[in-house]
């Protein structure tokens, strides 16, 4: 691959470890190097007050505009509610071949579904979530192995069911490595 | 095969465009977005979508006027409304007017994902539908290319090895020999079985008539073009298209179709869009088309790009070994659809079938042999249930007084010797029949 390095970008408060944990995974399936860096977006622009959400379609034009640089696939990453305007939440979104993507941690904690706390649990799932939208700026769609990565997930429970890796089409796809 | 099912999603807030385009494109879906009404009647016009997404409330032309209009163009598209402003009303109203379905927005993921998962699979299962009714009606036919004669089993040997490749033939052969079966076998044994067989009869059709059922037509294009068509060309995709009796076409049809041939693309009557195909060509003729090359009533290059294979059916009186085979084949299939036992075949009968000369070959044979079953004893099919000696011509008896002493014996027969009926049937008095019984020496059987 043609591309220098992954750029992920955090808005709003996350914990080192967390960034650290999501970008050596990142790393490792897309054998590519991954910067972490902060950034700003003033997000009460994005609010829908009567949704008591924020417009993903708008936030991920925001991150491609200001933050994206070709040859850097970068993901925003975020802690709000997202939501596209025809759908009634989002957990990420990326452009298809396109150089940025973004994603949120906010419906992947088990509390939120009135479940016990579990970090663990909810660092693995932002972690296949990043992957996930990295792999769409890569140019790959929805999968149909149960497994893989790229498979659509709407519900929490999808995105357990998964792998953190692109299967073996998905990476042949990509002329990457094989899935460990 | 898997097909790309291919969107348009009409809306004209931006946002929603967006983030359907977005969702879609994802999922692997061919995705186009039009803001309003009239923007996508304009692009359907010159593409066809699997599936329209439309947003009801737009500035001009809303959603359900739209979908009318749509379905004047295409009664078989696949159109979901939706809205912010659900009403009952509304709803039924869409759905009468031929929606495939209708959801209120926001939606959640999984029902969007859903409900184009299940129209997609509507359009797939038609389609589907159609290719399997064509392969069951060219199985069923297949079957009854019947034979062991040494000119038939070249044929067939033949066919084993021309359905392998993908070259152009053509099938020569007397009217009635089965040319259209060849085509069929051809067809079923080929790597384009699991998509449409496609057969168009050019001799029955005129030059403009010809021109509309093998490449489609816009709405429009001539009077009483109220839709937009698929040609034959274009519904055959990934097929075959038979053209029978293809020495009719005129000279201005057969440089269309040597264009189509070549380049595999054409545009419908009145459109302006060059659409491909990717098809298989097997053509028919009962006339010699080498000699309508010399005398110039039929192109040379089309010709030549046509006869890349030449199959010959050779006529029934020249397999008559194969007669009793087919006997055989056509009273079990005959009295198998009329639900009658299986009748056999008087042995002078027979011997009489394998002498004739069936100039309609076993077309001719095969419509004898459903007529014996029909108004015979239903055991036995026997010399005079068979029209030979009725209905054609023998040709062994040359004088009238002959010909009226056969016509008045059957005429009896048929009556069972009852003098008042059969001499009605003659038009004849009693008297008079009486004369022509004493006369020719007639006696009941």
């Amino acid at each position: 691959m043609n591309f220098q390095h992954i750029t992920l970008i955090s808005f709003g408060y996350f914990e080192k470890n967390i960034l650290e944990k999501i970008s050596k995974e990142v790393s490792q399936e897309f054998l590519i190097p991954v910067k972490v860096k902060e950034g700003y977006l003033d997000l009460s622009d994005f609010l829908d007050a009567s949704r008591r959400q924020y417009n993903g379609t708008d936030l991920l034009k925001e991150v491609d505009v200001m933050y994206a640089t070709d040859p850097v696939k970068t993901i925003g990453l975020f802690s709000v509610d997202l939501y596209i305007p025809i759908l009634t939440f989002i957990f990420g979104q990326a452009y298809l071949n396109g150089r940025s993507g973004i994603s949120s941690h906010y419906r992947l904690s088990n509390e939120r579904y009135g479940m016990k706390k579990d970090d663990v649990l909810m660092l693995e799932r932002f972690t296949k979530e990043v992957i996930h939208e990295l792999g769409h700026t890569f140019g790959l769609i929805h999968c149909h192995v149960p497994t893989c990565v790229m498979r659509s997930s709407t519900y929490v429970e999808d995105i357990d069911q998964k792998s953190m890796h692109l299967c073996a089409q998905c990476c042949s796809t990509l002329s990457l490595k094989q899935p460990a | 095969m898997a097909k790309n099912i291919s969107l348009l999603i009409v809306d004209d807030e931006e946002s929603v465009r967006d983030s359907l385009f977005n969702w879609f494109i994802e999922d692997g879906y061919r995705v186009e977005c039009a803001e309003s009404a009239k923007k996508a009647l304009s692009i359907l016009e010159k593409e066809d979508f699997d599936i329209i997404l439309a947003d009801i409330k737009m500035p001009g032309m809303d959603g359900l006027e739209m979908l009318r209009r749509i379905k004047s163009l295409k009664s078989d598209a696949v159109v979901i409304v939706m809205t912010a402003f659900a009403t009952v009303d509304t709803a039924v109203q869409a759905l009468k007017d031929g929606a495939f379905d209708y959801v209120t927005k926001p939606f959640d993921p999984d029902d969007l994902s859903h409900l184009i998962r299940n129209a997609s699979k509507q359009i797939l299962l038609a389609e589907e539908n159609e290719a399997l009714k064509e392969k069951v009606v060219s199985l069923e036919n297949v079957e009854d290319m019947i034979g062991r004669s040494k000119a038939m089993v070249k044929v067939l040997k033949q066919v084993e090895h021309v359905a392998q490749s993908d070259s152009s033939v053509i099938i020569t052969g007397e009217s009635g020999t089965g040319k259209e079966l060849i085509a069929k076998a051809i067809h079923s044994n080929s790597q384009r079985k699991f998509f449409p067989l496609v057969s168009v009869h050019c001799g029955a059709l005129t030059e403009s008539l010809l021109e509309s059922e093998l490449f489609g037509h816009e709405k429009g294009a001539f009077t009483g073009a109220m839709y937009n068509r698929k040609g034959r060309f274009e519904m055959a995709d990934g097929g075959t298209i038979f053209l029978d009796e293809i020495a009719t076409i005129s000279p201005k049809m057969q440089v269309e179709l040597l264009r189509v041939l070549e380049s595999k693309s054409f545009v419908r009557v009145g459109g302006n869009k060059e659409i491909r195909s990717d098809f298989r060509v097997i053509c028919a003729t009962n006339r010699d088309l080498k000699s309508m090359v010399e005398n110039g009533t039929f192109r040379e290059d089309l010709y030549y790009r046509l006869n890349v294979v030449n199959i010959h059916v050779p006529p029934l009186r020249e397999r008559i070994e194969d007669t009793p085979l087919l006997v055989d084949y056509f009273i079990k299939k005959y009295c198998l659809s009329m639900n009658r036992p299986p009748v056999a075949i008087d042995s002078s009968a027979l011997k009489r079938l394998q002498e004739f000369d069936f100039p309609g070959n076993v077309r001719e044979l095969e419509n004898m042999i459903e007529r014996a079953i029909v108004i015979g004893n239903g055991k036995e099919i026997r010399m005079k249930d068979l029209p030979m000696g009725k209905d054609v011509i023998d040709t062994s008896i040359e004088s009238l007084e002959d010909h009226e002493k056969v016509h008045v014996q059957q005429i009896l027969q048929k009556y069972n010797w009852n003098i008042s009926r059969a001499a009605k049937a003659l038009k004849v008095d009693r008297v008079t029949l009486y004369k022509k019984i004493k006369k020719y020496g007639l006696k009941a059987e």
